[in-house]
Formats: structure tokens, sequence, C-alpha cells
């Protein structure tokens, strides 16, 4: 057991852990935030992506000693009243179905247009293919991004 | 507002709810249908009731609506509340959605399985709904001492035509209490419905795009330990003995147990490792040295499996249970037969949210958690395995991540009972992605011989059909396992047998150590695909096109409105000449599917799929966003299981662990779906299932309209087409 300092979502933790601990349980168990969801254990669904320096990864693959002191956000860190562009999407096309994998598909989803405002099919292809969706919600999914781009750059034109 | 405002707040409208009179309406038993019991909550009676009954109105006018039902992905947490709200003329946002507790006494069935969810219960709730708006109607008009039908509900308040008064409801409750529900309500003529068939968004969505949700990994009991249990790979064997001194020098693990759980007839055995974090006790897993018995029954191989079934299918003891005319006569004298086999695989249900529960065993009762799809299943069956008497075992629905009919088994909340029986803890048992696919209940593989005769006029004048595989119902305790498998047409609309002048249909058992269980429109997910590839198989032989064929087998105005609507939508008859389109049409769970796929070559020779098209006729329904959601999904997941996954058995275990062998269709696989609901006031039928069956037939059609080749074998490689 070791002690670490996590900074999640603006906030600093610290957690007591085996340094070999992956960060998605540090999160889940030891900080309590449970919006980021164990599905493989082996990084092939993504139902545990969080951000790390504001990239996608794998928390379910990723030991709490890697992440000491760097930004990691979670689900609940985008917004927790559903006002960040892509939470709205993803209500404004009716894409959760359990909702298990959601959390992971809009981490991804946030990553990618964060790159890239306007991406294309193709882009959606390769920013989401590492994530299962079991219900099959895909379609929804491609047309939420869609519609998160819109809503950011009608913002930004605002602006 | 400042925190303790909200607790004040909080506290003043439970207390209120309390002592004060509430409108709660709920049925007493839903075996007496019709029957409508108003509860007072004074009443000593009632004391028990008023939490679980389905609507309760309070006294500040808040109502709260009781969701008997699971919400594994499919609707019913929206489903439900909108049917209420309809009649009950409230704004679904001003209302409160809670889970019911499982209770058989006051829900009836909560079993959500069989697509039941709706078809199951929405004419009570209808009348339900509509009985408490009456009452409310009817204690405003007395209070304004003016007659009932000059008086209307809308929105949470009744109003007066004449005056414009207007109360709200929570003002009426105490008078409405008083009154005798009356029994004659009128529904709505679904014309003039304002919530139901419309698409209003679904409640749960905002709570699924913050992470607020709780699924049952996500709950948590103040004291609750940990645990993952290792099991007997092989479904049959027993621990001999087992080694946990590594185990227990782990830090954070409590318990090390040997525990049984109940699977059909048998008993599934594992080593559970208890400790305060999940981390540890999967840790401590790792150290756990098992030595299993593993005698007395067969180590299959998924070669052998399938063996024995082509090998049952010609001589095995046919359990034959529908039949008319003389098929051997026909199929014996026509010049004109057809035969083929077709085969499906075993599949893994491979739900999102591996399997968990979590159980408290204290002072003789016991309050289990988890993502579950019958609660009232788990009490009244799991209450007798832990020695406790149902009405002693609460049983709490959470939000379920995925459930296709593996949450309904009731397999993980008995083995939590027992581990919190034992450990006399609060206790969270975890299975692992590998856990929960290699230990099954798996979908049965199948296998079906069919034959077939055309008469003169290009019609079927014979149909046979030789189906080997796993009979679910064998696997119970006390089962004859000389009965027929009576799901083994499942899927394949009975109306065709009208047109059908000669037909058998027969199973043979195959037994297997592998537990099996319903998968996502169960037997129809299989069926689909050998009786409506032979249909096409028998419309090519009569050289008629495929829609017509089928058409002229059918004499039901509903399948004819069906299939033209595909035709109509897919441009059916104006395909170009690289172009390969396909149809499948099946009835599952009292719902009409015909959907046609469209496929082509890619530049590289490659064949792709285009596009699907699927029109739906499920009678009257609730919410056509959520059912084409459950369209789009059906076909997601049947896609995987004819071209992505299967679950094969090696030496007696399951092969494929987790998604890196066992292959999901990602957002890259996926072709563009168009649904079609047809509108019509036929009873309501299923929704969750009911579109996955006809996906696999119509792909593997079109594959043979395109390239003539015939696919009879599932899973297979579209890129190998």
């Amino acid at each position: 057991m070791a002690s670490f300092n996590l900074k999640i979502n603006n906030k600093s933790y610290t957690v007591e852990a085996d340094p070999a601990m992956p960060l998605l349980w540090a999160i889940r168990d030891l900080v309590g935030l449970t919006g980021t969801k164990y599905g493989c254990g082996i990084a092939q669904c993504g139902a545990c992506t969080v951000h790390l320096n504001g990239v996608p990864v794998r928390s379910c693959s990723l030991p709490v000693s890697n992440v000491a002191n760097k930004e990691i956000t979670t689900i609940e860190g985008l917004s927790t009243d559903n006002s960040h562009p892509v939470q709205q999407a993803w209500i404004q096309e009716q894409v959760p179905q359990c909702g298990y994998c959601q959390s992971g598909q809009i981490m991804a989803a946030t990553a990618l247009l964060k790159k890239n405002p306007n991406p294309n099919d193709k882009d959606i292809d390769t920013a989401m293919q590492g994530h299962i969706c079991r219900c099959g919600t895909y379609p929804r999914i491609r047309k939420a991004i869609k519609t998160a781009s819109s809503i950011m750059n009608s913002k930004a034109s605002v602006k | 507002m400042t925190a303790n405002s909200k607790i004040s707040r909080r506290n003043f409208i439970r207390i209120s709810s309390i002592s004060s009179a509430a409108l709660t309406l709920g049925f007493y038993k839903a075996a007496s249908g019709s029957v409508v019991s108003v509860i007072n909550p004074a009443s000593e009676t009632a004391r028990n009731v008023e939490l679980n009954a389905w609507i309760s109105i309070d006294p500040l006018g808040k109502v709260t609506i009781i969701n008997h039902r699971s919400e594994m992905g499919q609707g019913a947490f929206q489903s439900i509340p909108q049917i209420i709200a309809e009649e009950l003329e409230v704004d679904l946002n001003d209302v409160n959605i809670v889970f019911a507790q499982g209770s058989q006494t006051l829900y009836g069935s909560q079993i959500t399985g069989g697509s039941s969810t709706i078809r199951g219960s929405y004419k009570k709730l209808l009348h339900l709904s509509a009985t408490a708006r009456e009452m409310l109607i009817s204690a405003a008009a007395k209070k304004w001492n003016a007659p009932s039908s000059e008086c209307y509900a809308e929105n949470g308040n009744v109003i007066h035509r004449g005056s414009g008064r207007k109360a709200n409801y929570g003002s009426l409750v105490e008078e409405a209490v008083r009154l005798q529900p009356p029994t004659d309500v009128k529904l709505k003529d679904p014309k003039d419905y304002k919530i139901i068939r419309k698409p209003m968004p679904r409640q749960d969505t905002p709570l699924k795009t913050n992470g607020t949700a709780t699924f049952g990994l996500d709950k948590r009991l103040p004291g609750m330990l940990y645990a993952v249990v290792e099991r007997n790979p092989r479904f049959l064997g027993k621990v001999k003995s087992f080694d946990d001194s590594g185990t227990k020098a782990v830090p954070g693990v409590k318990h090390v147990i040997k525990v049984q759980m109940n699977v059909f007839s048998h008993k599934r055995e594992g080593v559970a490792v208890v400790a305060d974090s999940l981390w540890s006790a999967m840790q401590g897993r790792k150290k756990l040295k098992v030595e299993w018995d593993d005698s007395g029954f067969e180590h299959h191989s998924t070669d052998q499996l399938y063996a024995r079934m082509r090998e049952d299918v010609k001589s095995g003891k046919l359990h034959s249970f529908k039949t008319k005319g003389d098929v051997d006569r026909i199929l014996s004298s026509s010049g004109n037969v057809l035969e083929a086999v077709y085969e499906t695989p075993y599949e893994a249900h491979a739900c999102m949210e591996p399997l968990n529960c979590i159980a408290d065993f204290k002072d003789g009762k016991c309050v289990i958690w988890g993502p579950i799809q019958g609660p009232d299943w788990v009490q009244a069956e799991v209450a007798p395995m832990i020695g406790l008497k149902p009405e002693d075992v609460t049983v709490n629905m959470t939000f379920l991540g995925g459930g296709f009919g593996r949450k309904a088994f009731l397999d993980y909340p008995h083995e939590a009972a027992l581990i919190s029986k034992e450990i006399k803890a609060p206790v969270q048992v975890v299975w692992t992605r590998e856990d929960d696919m290699t230990q099954g209940p798996f979908r049965p593989g199948m296998l079906y011989q069919c034959k077939g005769a055309l008469s003169e006029h290009g019609s079927i004048a014979a149909f046979e059909t030789r189906i080997a595989g796993q009979n679910m119902g064998h696997q119970n305790p006390g089962a004859d396992r000389n009965s027929y498998n009576d799901s083994a047409t499942e899927g394949l609309p009975e109306t065709y047998l009208n047109s059908f002048p000669n037909y058998r249909f027969g199973d043979v058992p195959l037994e297997s150590p592998v537990p099996v269980m319903w998968w996502r429109s169960v037997y129809s997910s299989t069926n689909a695909f050998a009786f409506e590839s032979f249909l096409d198989e028998m419309a090519v032989a009569a050289k008629k096109d495929p829609i017509d064929f089928r058409k002229q087998h059918f004499w039901d105005g509903r399948y004819h409105a069906v299939l033209d609507k595909l035709m109509e939508v897919s441009n059916w008859k104006q395909r170009k000449a690289n172009e390969g389109y396909g149809v499948a049409l099946t009835e599952c769970f009292a719902s009409i599917v015909g959907e046609v796929v469209k496929v082509s070559r890619k530049s590289d020779g490659k064949v792709q799929i285009d596009k699907v098209w699927a029109v739906m006729d499920c009678g009257w329904y609730v919410n056509p966003d959520v059912i084409r959601a459950q369209v789009e999904g059906s076909i997601v997941m049947a896609y995987g299981a004819s071209n992505f996954h299967a679950t094969e058995f090696k030496d007696g275990k399951a092969v494929q662990q987790n998604f890196n062998t066992y292959v999901m269709p990602r957002i890259n696989d996926i072709p563009e779906i168009d649904v079609h609901i047809i509108d019509n006031e036929e009873k309501a039928g299923g929704v969750g299932e009911p579109s996955l069956p006809p996906f696999a037939p119509a792909l593997t059609n079109a594959i043979f309209d395109l390239t003539g080749k015939r696919i009879r074998k599932l899973p297979f490689a579209l890129k190998e087409a």
C-alpha cells in the first residue's frame, strides 16, 4: 500500500492503494465516483474511459501509481447538470438504453470533439470503435456526436 | 437554496405524506384483474401497502408512480409512467418514478421477460389511472357542489368548466380517499392521446448521461464487503479441496468460503473470497488454489455437440408436437422436395454490466439489491433456498446494465444471500467479465433439418422441421424429459400453418451439462434463421418473388400490411443488378416484424450491408421513439450473433472469456437502419425482442440474392460471403 494524490475533476484526493490497483477501482471504490464503469478489465470495451490530461484512456488498465498528479476527468467532471454540449446532444438524440456504457462513450466523444470540432463519419468510426454498446445505440451515438458538434459550433460563433 | 433548507423541505414532504391521507391506488392482486382498491394509508391494513401500490398522490399534489418492472434499457421506466400520466392527466415531468420492490401479491408478475411489460399490464394501468382521475374529479365536484359532468382534469388539476375554478389534485386527496372507486370509467379514444403515442424523451436519460444512474455495481450499503467467486468452469464439477493460505495473506481479505448455488437441477460450486474492497478480493482470488472433482459428466466440445445434433435429426427419437395431414406421404411422393440443415451457435448474454448482487442477511431477514429482472421471483424462489419465508426477503431493483434474459435467473442473488448469511455481513458479489461470459446459462445452440415439398402451383404442400438442441424446460427439477419443446416453432407466424396443408414439427432434445436460458427473443432468435431461410429457398424453388411467396401463404391482413410496407420503403421491386435484397418476417411475443436487408459488393469484391429496413407491427403502442430504439438495438444484437460472436466449448469449458475473443460489432460495422411502425388498434405486442429474429435470415437471403450462395450456419464472416 502507498499513498497517492489523485486530481480528479479539479479536486484533490489522497488515496491509500496498492500501486498496481487500476485507476478504475480507485475512482469507483476509493474516491466513490461510480459513473465510470467496469466492463471488461482488459481495455476492450471502453466503459471505463476517463480523460488523463485531456486524452481518453482506459482506467481499467492503468495502474493508479502511473497517474498521480495528472489531471483526471470523469463523467461527473463534464457537468453534473447535463449542461455539457455532448450530454445535451445525448439527451436530444435519446441515445442511452441501458446506459451502462454511455459514460465511456460520452468521454470518448468529448475528447474527439475537442480535437476535431467537425468530425466526419470516418473520424467518428476511428474515435468510437473501441467502445462496445450491447444495446446497439451506435446509430444514435453517431447522430449525437454530429448534434454535439453543431451545438458547440453555434456556441462558439455566438462568442 | 442552502443545504439546510433542502433537507428540511424533504423532511416536511415525507412527514406530511405519512401523517395525512394520500390517495393511493393499486391492485391488491393482479389475479383478480379488474378490482381496483382504494387504500387509506391511515388504516392498519394499508400500512404495508401504501408504498407499494401503483399510484400515490399526496396532499401536496406530488404524484408518485411505482414502476413494477425492471429497466434494462428497453424503456419500461418511461413507458409505464407514460401510460399512467395519460389517463391520470398529469404532466410526466411532475411525476416521481420509483422502482417497486419484489412482490407478486402486490403487482402480479414482475418478471421483465417475454417482452411483456406493456402488453401484460397496459389495460390495467389505463383503467387504474382513469379511476384515480375520476375520483379526483368527483371530489372536486363535491367540494364545489357542482355536477361531475361539468368538471374535467388537466395537468394535475380539476377544473370547473363554467366558472373556471381550479383545484390541484393534492387539495382533493383527502376527499377522494373517502369515495368509492367507480367501476365504469371510460378510457380515452387513442386519437385523443396527448402523451401515449408521442416520442416523449425518457426520464432515465439524464441520469445516464452524467453518471448518476445507480446500477447494481454502483449500489453501496454501510459496512458492505465485496466478494468474487472462483466457480467451476465445467458447470457440474465439485470442489474437492482448496488452499487459501496465499489468499488469506492478501491485505483486506476477510473470509474464504465454499459456496454452492442452484443452477436448475444442479449445484454450481465455487470458492468465495470476501474482502474489504473489490480489488483485494480479486487479488486474493488470484492466489487461491482449488482442486475440482470433474468426474461423472461429459466434457464436451462444440464439435461433439453439433455432431450429436446432426445425428439426432436423422435418427433420434422425435417429440412431434405440431402435425397436420400426411407429411411423409407428400415428401416421399413429390418430385419437388427441398432439404436443408441450419445451425445456430451458443451465445453468451454479455450484458455490459456483469452480474452482481448485494445481500444483507441479518436477524432472520434478507435484503437484496441488484440488477434483477424478476424481483418477485427472487423473493418467492430464493427465500426457501436460504431458509426464509418470502415476506422476510426484500428485493430492490437497481437499473440494469443490460439483461437480455440473463438477469432473470436466480443463481447470482442466491449466491450473494448464501455468502452474506455465512459471513454475517452485507456483501456485494461481483462477477468479473470472464465469470459472466463463461458460466452461462447460454443461449442454446440449435440445429434444424427442414424438408419441404411444393405443389404444382408453387405453394407449400408439405413442411417438416426436425429440431435438435437443448430444451430449456428439461433442466428444471422434476422435468419430464420426454416432453416436446413447444418453443421450437416460436418466431414462425402461426398463421402460416393455416395455409400449409401438411406439416410436422418435432424436436430431439440434446442432453448436455451446459446450462441454457432465455436470450433476447429466446428460441425465436434461432428458429427464425431456419424457418425464414428455408421459406426463401422454397420461394426460389417455386420461382417466385420471396415477398409474394410469403404473402401467398398468409391469410391475415396484418402480415400483408407489414410486407407491403416493407416493399414500399425498401424499393424492393426497383433493385439494381449489383444489389442483393433479402426479406424475413417473424412473429414473436405477439408482434409481427418484417425486415429487408440490402447488400452489395464493395470495390474489393467483399460483400457489405448497405441498409436495413424494419417494419414493426406491435399493435397498440406507447412511445414510437422507444420502439425505434429497440428495433435498432435488436438488429445490432442480431448482427453480432450472426456475424461476430459465438460461445464455443472445449473440454467442457467455454472458450470465449472476454471481448477480445467474444467479438462484438462496433460503431463502424453498423449499416443504416430505417424503422417504420404500423399504426393500428390491435392488442399490444412486445417491443424489446421481436425485431431481433428476422435480421439474420434477411441478411443471408440478401447474400443469396446477390451471390447465389446459401449460408446455413451462423455465425459467418461477412467478408467471406
